[in-house]
């Protein structure tokens, strides 16, 4: 491997951004047909350093080499014709053109100078996804295919503007993981083919089954660089947090008591006014942790929505502690004691202009002792949420600080201390630990593991596999708005992947 | 996944304290509070400058015309130290006082300190809406309601004791302008009705109610008067006492007070209290608001009727302070509740920001009165009040651009100092 030639170097970036080194003389090299992982927490510089090497960003430092030849990028125009091409997390297709007209886009071969030729569009398409091996049909509309062909037309796209360096930015996060299975054996095809990969990513375990090489980032320093064949999951995490990190979560067995939370053939209409939810019913019970897997909208936003009164309910209903709840408002909802992480703690979980003090009584701020007569207490807001923040360990900012300040993971640390702070009887978590690093996620796991033991029942909704597969007790799977599959904790991940995409309706008996 | 573009991701990692570090978004919020005051200062010096650039094209002295302003807006007052006796209220003693109460600059502050009160009033109609993510344009609208009531009141109910009859009017106007701006808040909690649309269509309808109400032959016209159609009069016991000046030569009067007591009362209500508390989370973040419990659509309704009740407070005093009386013509000039719209902005939507913008544009549309403008500089006085409009309007035009600053600042602070959406 060592004797293959560098396509790609990188010496001694720098990058400062006010108040903060980003990047920090990191250096790296890419060889031809390597897939090399670029590993880290939220705000190690990942981004940083491959938003430079794509032209958004100018280094401070250092230098870029294509080829062992010194280049400057200014713009990504000029990375494509230096054969760099980007996948981005958030897929940049018109949802209405065909897939052969999305790849072609900006580079549209024409008749005459000024008439789209899309036969050779539709040709040249095809040549290069047989080249590479894809299977994809030029003529589909983006809108009916599914995300994982969407991310590779997002590939084909950097592949028909000769792109022989690719960046992938978390690929892996929109998939499920018989796509990430597919995505991968891509990969390899193109690495046999000579391509040669950046792979960006926080999940462990990709990185040692796709990359042959990794590089850590820790705080905008490359901490180490070194082979995939013999690293550890444990081994990479410590390079990139610094010290010895907990991945499994520890936790005893359940002990489930009363029902808590019951819902009955639930119906959930969502903005289109289609059926988002479909008929679901099941039950949490104190003490445990249910986990509900599915892909990404299938009905799981919409279920939490009517759960807390953000969106009414077409029928059915629910009740927690025997209480029926259906149709009550958010107050009274939350007031019945339920807790709620939300799956967006920037646009639903937090006021970021307010204060951490405002914000974590954001529930019960028309309260005594919060306020009395529609007086606010000041000052006795600021005492609890000292209180809190302390208790959760919140760093970066004090009871007056404004929570846009704060970052991802300690935003996430006052969420959970607020909905945990008035002692609820159910706690439902949607995606609590999106966007979070290594550390946090811990952090989250632990806590969530802390209320169940506390008696609480617990409802988490996530995205991540692995997070469900850790935290759970029980795990249904949500597929179109319906619950098809219950499932012990032992149930493994290609069980669960395969009823996530509606392979099967049968429930197993629970452990 | 998606973390919003505005997620302050380039942070110092998790140990150590962000803040004292100074974070992207930490030093961002700081720039942006140095340019809260530093912004409106220089966009209004920006503006003279401009004006004065106007003046220049035109052939005539700025100089001269700013200082004719200057002296129009009655601020030299307070550098006219001397010493002066000045009478007490409600007794004929006396006790000296370093300014002259009776001098040429303290009528001109009068006039300016009339015209700051009713802006402080149509500014805090805008700023509160606006603290509630609303943009009330329906200031004039409600104003207008305000004031047809006032003048109805103040000119009815004849021998009603005069206390009452004013508190009566005052609050009877507050509670038309909540109710007229209510509307706009009603359909924008039910509907979903912008309220820019409904406000401006809303301001249409005050205006040519008023129109019809006193104009020719309509239902409140003074019979008195058929050629140049207009209100009644306010009757006597209904008028605002006058605590500095002449009460006969349009003195200050006492709704200054009722301005001041708005600004207290909206920094109270917006910073102490559980509806302030609900008004800011709706206007930073509608659907966290909801989140937590709050209702959107409640608080877009109280925020509203509470504008409108500040604009319609502005109604009054104006018709119970000085004006007396509503003409045909004074309903088709008045633009005071515009300019209410651009005290809020230049205000910056704060109270304190309110009361000195309220002051800086009374200062400027007194000053600019036509009258003031020194008439050996134009050959033709009316061209002077073209000047002040034309300087009025660089100032709006100034803050627009202010704004847009502001907005383009935070936009590449957060491109350049926070990141791109950062993975991992």
């Amino acid at each position: 491997m060592s004797e293959r030639p560098v396509v790609l170097e990188l010496r001694g970036i720098t990058k400062q951004f006010p108040g903060v080194l980003a990047n920090d003389r990191v250096s790296l090299d890419l060889r031809r047909g390597e897939v090399h992982a670029l590993l880290g927490e939220n705000g190690a510089g990942k981004s940083t350093l491959m938003s430079i090497l794509y032209g958004l960003y100018h280094p401070d430092e250092g230098e870029i080499l294509i080829n062992g030849e010194p280049v400057r990028i200014s713009s990504p125009k000029e990375a494509i014709e230096r054969g760099i091409g980007m996948v981005h997390q958030h897929f940049m297709l018109i949802p209405v053109m065909t897939v052969a007209e999305n790849i072609v886009l900006a580079e549209e071969p024409t008749k005459a100078g000024v008439v789209l030729d899309f036969a050779t569009a539709r040709r040249r398409v095809e040549d290069i996804a047989a080249q590479f091996n894809f299977a994809i049909d030029p003529q589909a509309r983006i809108e009916n295919i599914t995300v994982g062909q969407q991310q590779r037309v997002e590939i084909l796209k950097a592949l028909y503007r000769r792109a022989d360096i690719l960046i992938l930015d978390e690929p892996t996060a929109v998939l499920t993981p018989q796509e990430a299975q597919e995505l991968f054996a891509i990969l390899k095809n193109l690495t046999r083919e000579g391509m040669s990969i950046i792979f960006i990513t926080h999940k462990l375990n990709e990185v040692l089954e796709i990359a042959d090489r990794i590089t850590v980032l820790r705080r905008g320093k490359r901490i180490d660089t070194l082979p995939a064949a013999g690293a550890t999951e444990a081994s990479l995490a410590s390079l990139m947090v610094g010290r010895d990190v907990l991945l499994r979560v520890d936790k005893t067995p359940a002990k489930p008591g009363d029902a808590l939370l019951q819902v009955e053939d639930l119906h959930v209409l969502d903005d289109r006014e289609l059926e988002a939810v479909r008929g679901v019913t099941f039950e949490v019970k104190a003490g445990e942790i249910v986990g509900i897997a599915g892909v990404d909208g299938n009905g799981q936003s919409e279920l939490i929505e009517a759960l807390t009164g953000l969106r009414p309910i077409a029928s059915g209903e629910f009740r927690v502690d025997e209480r029926r709840l259906t149709g009550a408002s958010t107050h009274r909802i939350l007031d019945s004691g339920i807790g709620h992480i939300p799956e967006d703690r920037q646009r639903r979980g937090l006021v970021l202009e307010f204060s951490l003090a405002e914000n974590i009584a954001l529930h019960d701020f028309d309260r005594p002792p919060n306020s009395r007569l529609g007086w606010l207490r000041p000052r006795y807001l600021v005492e609890r949420a000292k209180r809190l923040l302390r208790a959760f360990d919140v760093r970066g900012g004090g009871p007056q600080t404004p929570a846009r300040a704060l970052s991802g993971g300690n935003q996430q640390k006052v969420v959970v201390a607020r909905e945990v702070e008035n002692d609820p009887r159910v706690l439902i978590a949607a995606q609590p630990t999106r966007g979070l690093d290594v550390g946090a996620i811990e952090f989250v796991h632990r806590r969530l593991v802390e209320e169940r033991d506390e008696g609480r029942a617990v409802l988490l909704v996530s995205l991540e596999l692995d997070e469900i597969l850790s935290l759970s007790d029980r795990i249904l799977v949500m597929y179109e708005g319906d619950v098809v599959g219950e499932y012990g904790p032992d149930v493994t991940e290609d069980e669960l992947g395969i009823a996530m995409l509606g392979g099967t309706r049968e429930t197993e008996a629970v452990a | 996944m998606s973390t919003g573009p505005s997620e302050p991701t380039v942070q110092p990692p998790s140990e150590g304290p962000v803040v004292k570090g100074g974070g992207a978004a930490y030093r961002l919020d700081r720039w942006q509070r140095a340019g809260g005051l530093v912004a409106p200062v220089l966009t209004a010096i920006l503006a003279f400058l401009a004006g004065g650039l106007v003046v220049l094209a035109t052939g005539h002295n700025p100089i001269e015309v700013y200082k004719g302003i200057w002296n129009g807006t009655g601020l030299e007052w307070f550098y006219q130290v001397g010493s002066h006796g000045v009478g007490l209220p409600w007794s004929e003693a006396s006790v000296w006082f370093p300014w002259d109460p009776g001098s040429r600059a303290a009528e001109n502050l009068q006039q300016t300190l009339i015209l700051t009160a009713s802006l402080v009033l149509t500014g805090l109609a805008v700023a509160f809406a606006f603290r509630c993510g609303l943009f009330n344009i329906g200031g004039q609208g409600q104003y207008f309601a305000g004031a047809y009531v006032a003048i109805w009141i103040g000119s009815s109910f004849a021998g009603m004791d005069s206390l009452v009859h004013i508190v009566f009017a005052i609050v009877a106007a507050g509670l038309a302008g909540a109710a007229f701006a209510g509307i706009a808040g009603i359909l924008k909690a039910t509907v979903g009705a912008h309220e820019v649309i409904t406000t401006i269509m809303l301001n249409f309808v005050a205006l040519y109610a008023g129109l019809y109400l006193f104009g020719q032959g309509g239902p409140l016209q003074n019979k008195d008067q058929v050629f140049s159609p207009t209100s009644n009069e306010v009757l006597d016991e209904a008028r605002l006492p006058v605590f500095w000046g002449d009460p006969f030569l349009q003195g200050l009067h006492v709704g200054l007070f009722l301005a001041l007591g708005a600004l207290v009362a909206f920094w109270v209500i917006i910073n102490r209290t559980t509806l302030g508390y609900e008004v800011r989370a709706v206007g930073f973040n509608p659907e966290a608001a909801r989140y937590g419990g709050i209702s959107v659509a409640r608080n877009y309704f109280l925020a509203m009727a509470i504008a409108g009740s500040f604009a319609g407070l502005a109604g009054a005093i104006d018709m119970l302070g000085w004006r007396f009386s509503i003409g045909f013509s004074d309903i088709q000039s008045s633009t005071i509740g515009f300019v209410g719209i651009a005290v809020a902005l230049l205000g910056r939507n704060t109270a304190v920001g309110v009361g000195l913008s309220a002051l800086v544009f009374g200062a400027l549309v007194n000053g600019t009165a036509a009258r003031n403008i020194p008439v050996e500089a134009f050959d033709i006085p009316e061209q002077a009040g073209n000047l002040s409009l034309t300087i009025q309007a660089l100032v709006l035009l100034f803050i627009g651009a202010d704004i847009l600053i502001l907005y383009l600042w935070a936009k590449t602070g957060q491109r350049i100092g926070v990141g791109r959406r950062s993975p991992a």
